[in-house]
C-alpha cells in the first residue's frame, strides 16, 4: 500500500483558528450538491482522529495557537494540511496585528495554500487536486 | 460429523462474502443517497477504498484510555456482527448453524456490537465518547422492546401451526412464511409488525434519523471519537456487516419466499436464482429501512428517539400483537 491509496478517500476535518466565517461558509458551499466533493470520496468528519486532511481557516489568534497545534498532533499520520483563505496563508488584512501569532505555517507545517478572501469552492477543489499531486510525489519518493 | 466439518469450513467463506457484500451494499447506499440529493455521489468501490485507507493510517490509542478494552472492542464488535451471519438464512439456504441457536440468540448477538461500541467509547476516556456511549445505551434500550414484541409475535403465529416445531428457530421460520397462517385481521397485524421492524432498522444499525450516539456535527463522532486507523476500519466494517445481517433477518421473517419453485428451476439454476432473488430482497429492505429514511429525515434528538421507540413504535407493535391474538383466538 502506498500513499496513492489515500487519494481517493480524503476525510476532511475543518479547524477554525479565528476566521471571520467567510472561508468556513465557502467550505460548506463546497459540500453542497452543486460541487459535491463526495464524488472524489471526500467526507467532512467530526473529529481529527478520523481525518486525513486538516482544513485550516483564519490567521491563528493567540488563543488558538495551542489548540491548533494539539489538533495537528491528534490527527493520525499520514496527514495533509490545507490552508483556506488569505488570512491563514499570509495574515491577510490582520497582518502583524498584536493578537496574531499566525499565519498558520508558523504553527504547523502547511502543504497547500488556497488564496482568496474567501476562495471560491472551485479554488478549494483545485487545492484538493494539488494535495493529490503532492501525495503522489511523496509516495514515489518512498 | 461430516456436516459439522462442512459448516466449519464454510464459516470463513460466509465471513468473507458477508464483508464483501456489506461493503458493496454500502457503496450502493451512498450512490443512491447522493442521487436522491441530486448529486453524482462517490464511486461504487468507495467503501473498499475507505477501508483500505483506514488500514494504512496510524492507529492512535489515547494516553488516558483503558488500553486493552479500547483495542479489543472493535474486534469484539466485528466478530459479533459476523457471527450473526452464521445464524440467519442467507442466499435462500438454511442458516449455517441451524439448530445451534435461534432467534433469541440472534437478538442478543445484535446487542453485542452496540455494547462493544459503548465499552470502547467509555474506555477511550473522551468526554464526547462518554456522551455518545450513554446515548447509544439509551437508544439500545429503546428499540429492543418493539423489536422483541414483533419477533415474539411472529414466532407465536408459527408455533400455532400445530406440530411441536421449534418456533423460534430461523430454519423453521424461513421455511414457513407467516403470511399464509393468519386471517385478514392477523394479516393487518403482521403488516404493522413488519413496519415496526423496518422502523427499528435505522436505530439498530445507527443511521441518520437515529444516529444521535455518533452525531458527528454535535458530539464529534460520539462513541467513535477517539478511534482512528485500523480500529476505526473494524468498526466501519462491523456496522456495514450488521446492516446486512439485520436486513437478512427481516428478509427471513417477512419475505422468506424463494423464487426457484415459482420459476420451476432445478439444480444450479435454482441456487443462482435464489441467491440473486435473496440479494434483491436484501436490497429492498436496506433501501426502505436505511437509505430512504436517512435521506428523507434529519437526525432526531435523543429524547425524541426514546419517545418514538418506547412510545409510538411500542404502541404500534402491541397493537399488532393484539390483532394477531384476536386472529389466533378465532382460528381456534
Amino acid at each position: 500500500m502506498s500513499l496513492k491509496d489515500l487519494n481517493r478517500s480524503l476525510w476532511v476535518f475543518h479547524v477554525n483558528s479565528g476566521s471571520c466565517n467567510g472561508c468556513d461558509i465557502e467550505i460548506v458551499a463546497t459540500l453542497t450538491p452543486r460541487y459535491d466533493i463526495e464524488r472524489f470520496g471526500m467526507k467532512l468528519v467530526g473529529t481529527p482522529r478520523h481525518a486525513d486532511v486538516l482544513l485550516v481557516t483564519g490567521p491563528v489568534t493567540r488563543d488558538m495557537e495551542k489548540k491548533l497545534r494539539r489538533v495537528f498532533d491528534q490527527t493520525p499520520d499520514p496527514k495533509v494540511v490545507m490552508v483556506i483563505g488569505n488570512c491563514g496563508s499570509t495574515g491577510g488584512v490582520f497582518y502583524e496585528s498584536y493578537n496574531l501569532v499566525g499565519p498558520v505555517d508558523r504553527i504547523i507545517p502547511v502543504d497547500v495554500y488556497v488564496a482568496g478572501c474567501p476562495p471560491r469552492p472551485e479554488a478549494i477543489i483545485e487545492g484538493v487536486v494539488k494535495v493529490w499531486a503532492k501525495l503522489e510525489k511523496r509516495g514515489e519518493k518512498k | 460429523m461430516i456436516e459439522a466439518l462442512q459448516a466449519i469450513a464454510l464459516i470463513p467463506v460466509v465471513a468473507i462474502v458477508g464483508i464483501f457484500i456489506s461493503l458493496l451494499f454500502k457503496g450502493i447506499d451512498r450512490i443512491l443517497a447522493a442521487r436522491m440529493q441530486a448529486r453524482i455521489g462517490p464511486p461504487l468501490s468507495q467503501p473498499f477504498i475507505d477501508v483500505k485507507k483506514l488500514f494504512m493510517k496510524e492507529n492512535i490509542v489515547p494516553k488516558n484510555s483503558v488500553k486493552w478494552l479500547f483495542e479489543i472492542m472493535p474486534i469484539v464488535s466485528l466478530t459479533a456482527s459476523l457471527v450473526v451471519l452464521l445464524y440467519v438464512p442467507l442466499f435462500g439456504f438454511k442458516p449455517l448453524l441451524d439448530g445451534y441457536g435461534d432467534l433469541i440468540l440472534v437478538i442478543y448477538l445484535f446487542a453485542i456490537p452496540s455494547l462493544a461500541m459503548v465499552l470502547g467509547g467509555f474506555a477511550s476516556s473522551s468526554r464526547y465518547a462518554t456522551i455518545g456511549a450513554q446515548r447509544e445505551m439509551v437508544t439500545m434500550l429503546s428499540y429492543e422492546f418493539p423489536l422483541a414484541i414483533s419477533i415474539i409475535a411472529i414466532a407465536w403465529v408459527i408455533s400455532k401451526t400445530g406440530t411441536c416445531i421449534p418456533a423460534f428457530s430461523l430454519g423453521t421460520i424461513f421455511t414457513i412464511p407467516v403470511w399464509g397462517l393468519v386471517g385478514p385481521i392477523g394479516f393487518l397485524g403482521l403488516v404493522l409488525l413488519s413496519l415496526v421492524m423496518l422502523f427499528v432498522m435505522p436505530g439498530e444499525i445507527g443511521t441518520v434519523p437515529f444516529d444521535a450516539p455518533e452525531a458527528e456535527t454535535e458530539i464529534g463522532g460520539g462513541v467513535l471519537t477517539e478511534y482512528s486507523g485500523r480500529n476505526l476500519a473494524l468498526f466501519y466494517i462491523s456496522s456495514s456487516v450488521k446492516t446486512i445481517a439485520f436486513a437478512a433477518l427481516i428478509v427471513a421473517l417477512i419475505i422468506p419466499w424463494n423464487i426457484s419453485n415459482i420459476l420451476l428451476l432445478g439444480g444450479t439454476g435454482a441456487i443462482v436464482a435464489d441467491a440473486l432473488f435473496f440479494l434483491a430482497k436484501l436490497f429492498i429492505v436496506v433501501f426502505v429501512g436505511s437509505t430512504f429514511v436517512r435521506v428523507a429525515i434529519a437526525r432526531f434528538r435523543i429524547t425524541q428517539i426514546v419517545k418514538i421507540y418506547w412510545g409510538y413504535a411500542s404502541l404500534a407493535a402491541l397493537f399488532g400483537l393484539l390483532l394477531i391474538a384476536i386472529d389466533l383466538s378465532w382460528m381456534v
